[in-house]
């Protein structure tokens, strides 16, 4: 594997890192309010995730940041291109990220409404936002020969980008009522399970409609690859389990499918980054875009180095917060 | 038309993002302090400060991290064309930013503000500690970064895309103008911090706030402050110096000093000398003072705007090489002037505090609590002064602001998006005032008794 392969296999994982972690994060933001049903409720799932969905969202960064390091060319043409698509994400991100932390400093059920409403809309706008921006990549965009994006924000609105967005945000919601479920006791755990078993089916049958556009779309042979594959049996298999309630379990299948519905998206594109759809010709490929081996090779060892002790202290934190949080921890 | 729509929504984005950052790398380092504290000493005062000043903490890193998302994502959404040309080496500090510094100091903020119930005292007094090693950290990657583009080093052009391309880090991360930078960065931050402890212990106190403990708070910023602000004022010229090598048009536009001079004065205050007026009338100066802040030596020589221009033009080609001059000649005075103010105010605590009367100076108090907007001034007033410094390049004789905007990015586009910053920005700042005012005025919560020092903080809660 060269510098250049192993550096977008590394982008793909940090991509599905963030999706895995933070996408509980968006799906518990989503839904808050149905699960929560009464102040105390909701401050228990909002609570759920309290700890760990700063850290979560780190994972968006360093996802931009490696994009920037390894693949300037990439970054440059997609982050100019989607330019409104990703202000209004931004706008997003900081609507959901300032209600977390504010939500709770004022007793005023108007402030709590506000920031409830904010949480909610933020955490459905941004993966369905990020998903158009993925999709997009693969479905091509008109990219000109100097790398150039020539279109405007209404040529981002392709039907596969789309349905991507619609795809992510339908996982995200499954995956944040699985954990809401796994993370909480009594009725706020009996009312994030039913969630889960309503979302459940429905995203099972959104995942199987992704792995085919995806393999259509990209036109490599004509049975789905196994990263597609299994990624509908895992979302078919949440399904199962959800409706058994062996939460455990469940919230396991839904971190797989999670993982495997966003790297059927970056199997398909490689070695590409950018499809353009005005000439093959002008695709953005690992090659045109990358840094040269001396950057990537001293990037190489400080992830090396510093990647598993992330992962330590991350995985820590899940371990410290593992007990389930219930309603009464959080009476007025 | 776009450049400059581009180059507002660059300076209105991260001058407010710059009022956060110090904030929080000051108040993570000193809440570490008076956790220690507690930890050593086990006055319940302690614990009751690390709590308070704790809060104020966190609400202020809220807006700091969200609004640092977006300068991150900026550099390619309006700058694209810079961001193409550099990555190679500008994106190798903002990745190592990410895994190193953002990571640690997320998780870790967490597990401070969740932890309390969960962790024995030793690992939760290290996690704040993580979060202060985190802050830092992250400041000295974007430093590292920031200083590139003031002073390009470490790379060559390559043969096949002619571009820069890192060819040596251990340069880029010991580049002067970032290991003074960096360290005037630090310091600054300090400043901030602990003026807003002062402040914070200042209201508190003129208000009847509890004496004993409020007092332990107004001691600790005011013994953080004053070597704080020394050491930056120092630190600080000594950037000069290094800048007046590596960018001298900086140095030159700071004073409005158009023609050469040696020795040369430094002008406390003038009327004109805009980039459109080169013999400004001086109203008050101090012989000699330019040419030690600029060079180091009693009569050293600083060259002229006008004779530099004409170097640039004969070595870069025609164009014109003279940042805005009123701005630098006023954000360098402001900062100045402002740091002059913190120094002094802080003596003037000191000497109350060996009398044992800083806790009742009413007018002392009453100072210090207005004063916490000086650092707020010095602190922009300085990025400005660097950055605008050097324009007109984006980086450093490598490219020019004005070849590095986004190609693709419309007028249109860029109006919608530097509107809706703005007012996101001007809503973000005007909740998180409001929060840091309402929780700086609460009154002090009571000591938890007994086990309740392990007892999650209500107030930190989601």
């Amino acid at each position: 594997m060269t510098l250049v392969e192993f550096w977008f296999m590394l982008i793909a994982v940090v991509w599905t890192g963030f999706f895995v972690l933070e996408g509980f994060d968006f799906g518990v933001g989503m839904l808050h309010g149905l699960i929560g049903a009464g102040e105390a409720g909701r401050r228990t799932v909002i609570n759920t995730i309290g700890p760990l969905w700063d850290g979560n969202e780190v994972w968006l960064i360093v996802a931009g940041a490696a994009m920037f390091a390894a693949f300037p060319g990439w970054y440059a043409t997609m982050f100019s291109g989607f330019y409104l698509a990703l202000v209004l994400l931004l706008a997003a991100l900081m609507a959901r990220g300032i209600s977390f932390e504010y939500r709770g400093k004022s007793p005023s059920p108007r402030w709590r409404g506000t920031f409830s409403a904010m949480m909610a809309g933020g955490s459905l706008v941004a993966p369905l936002l990020i998903g158009v921006a993925l999709g997009d990549l693969l479905n091509g965009l008109p990219v000109n020969a100097s790398q150039e994006f020539t279109g405007s924000f209404w040529t981002l609105l392709q039907p596969y980008g789309l349905y991507t967005g619609v795809t992510l945000v339908a996982i995200c919601a499954l995956h944040g009522a699985t954990f809401a479920a796994l993370k909480t006791t009594g009725d706020i755990s009996d009312r994030a399970a039913r969630a889960a078993v309503a979302t459940a089916p429905v995203t099972a049958l959104v995942v199987l409609g992704f792995a085919i556009w995806t393999h259509v779309i990209a036109g490599k042979g004509f049975f789905l690859n196994p990263v597609e594959i299994s990624a509908v049996l895992a979302a078919a298999a949440a399904a199962w389990l959800v409706h058994d309630r062996r939460e455990g379990w469940a919230f396991t299948a839904t971190t797989i499918a999670m993982a495997l519905t966003v790297l059927s998206i970056f199997t398909e594109l490689y070695p590409h980054v950018m499809i353009s759809s005005t000439s093959p010709a002008f695709s953005l490929t690992i090659h045109n875009t990358a840094s040269g081996s001396y950057s990537l090779t001293v990037m190489s060892v400080v992830v090396a180095i510093f990647l598993p002790v992330v992962l330590v202290y991350t995985g820590w934190t899940y371990y410290v917060f593992r007990r389930r949080l219930s309603a009464h921890d959080f009476q007025a | 038309m776009t450049l400059d729509l581009a180059r507002w929504q660059f300076a209105w984005t991260s001058v407010n993002h710059f009022f956060f950052v110090p904030v929080t790398i000051g108040l993570a380092f000193l809440t570490a302090l008076l956790q220690t504290s507690w930890y050593r000493h086990k006055r319940p005062e302690q614990l009751r400060l690390t709590r308070f000043f704790g809060t104020l903490l966190v609400i202020n890193v809220a807006v700091g991290v969200v609004t640092g998302l977006v300068q991150e994502f900026e550099f390619g959404m309006n700058w694209s064309a810079y961001s193409r040309l550099v990555g190679d080496i500008f994106g190798a500090p903002l990745a190592m930013e990410g895994l190193i510094a953002f990571f640690l100091e997320s998780t870790f903020l967490g597990l401070w503000i969740f932890g309390w119930d969960k962790l024995s005292r030793r690992v939760h007094l290290l996690t704040i500690w993580a979060v202060a090693v985190g802050t830092v950290a992250s400041a000295a990657f974007i430093m590292a970064a920031n200083s590139w583009m003031q002073h390009p080093v470490g790379y060559r052009i390559s043969r096949s895309t002619g571009r820069p391309q890192l060819n040596d880090i251990w340069a880029v991360l010991t580049n002067p103008v970032f290991l003074w930078g960096y360290a005037h960065v630090l310091l600054a931050s300090l400043v901030t911090g602990s003026a807003v402890m002062l402040a914070v212990s200042a209201w508190q106190l003129r208000r009847g706030g509890q004496r004993e403990v409020f007092g332990h708070s107004l001691r600790l910023s005011l013994i953080v402050l004053v070597p704080a602000i020394i050491l930056a004022m120092f630190v600080g010229s000594e950037l000069g110096v290094i800048e007046a090598t590596y960018q001298p048009m900086k140095i030159a536009a700071a004073e409005a000093q158009w023609t050469t001079c040696q020795p040369c004065s430094f002008s406390l205050l003038q009327i004109g000398g805009g980039n459109n007026d080169h013999t400004p009338t001086q109203i008050l100066s101090i012989p000699h003072l330019l040419s030690l802040l600029a060079t180091n030596s009693w009569n050293g020589k600083v060259t002229g705007l006008d004779p530099l221009q004409a170097q640039y033009a004969a070595r870069y080609g025609p164009g014109y090489y003279v940042p805005n001059v009123f701005i630098q000649y006023w954000s360098m005075r402001i900062m100045a002037y402002a740091a002059g103010l913190v120094f002094l105010l802080g003596l003037w605590g000191l000497w109350l505090m060996w009398r044992k009367r800083a806790e009742s100076a009413r007018w002392f108090l009453f100072a210090a609590t207005w004063a916490v907007i000086l650092p707020f001034c010095m602190n922009t007033a300085g990025w400005l002064l660097t950055e605008s410094g050097r324009q007109p390049w984006i980086v450093q004789g490598l490219q020019l602001t004005k070849h590095a905007v986004s190609p693709s990015v419309s007028f249109t586009s860029l109006v919608i998006s530097l509107v809706i910053f703005v007012l996101l920005y001007l809503g973000l700042a005007t909740v998180d005032l409001l929060l840091m005012l309402r929780f700086s005025r609460r009154e002090l919560a009571p000591a938890p008794a007994g086990d309740g020092e392990h007892a999650t903080v209500p107030s930190m809660l989601y």
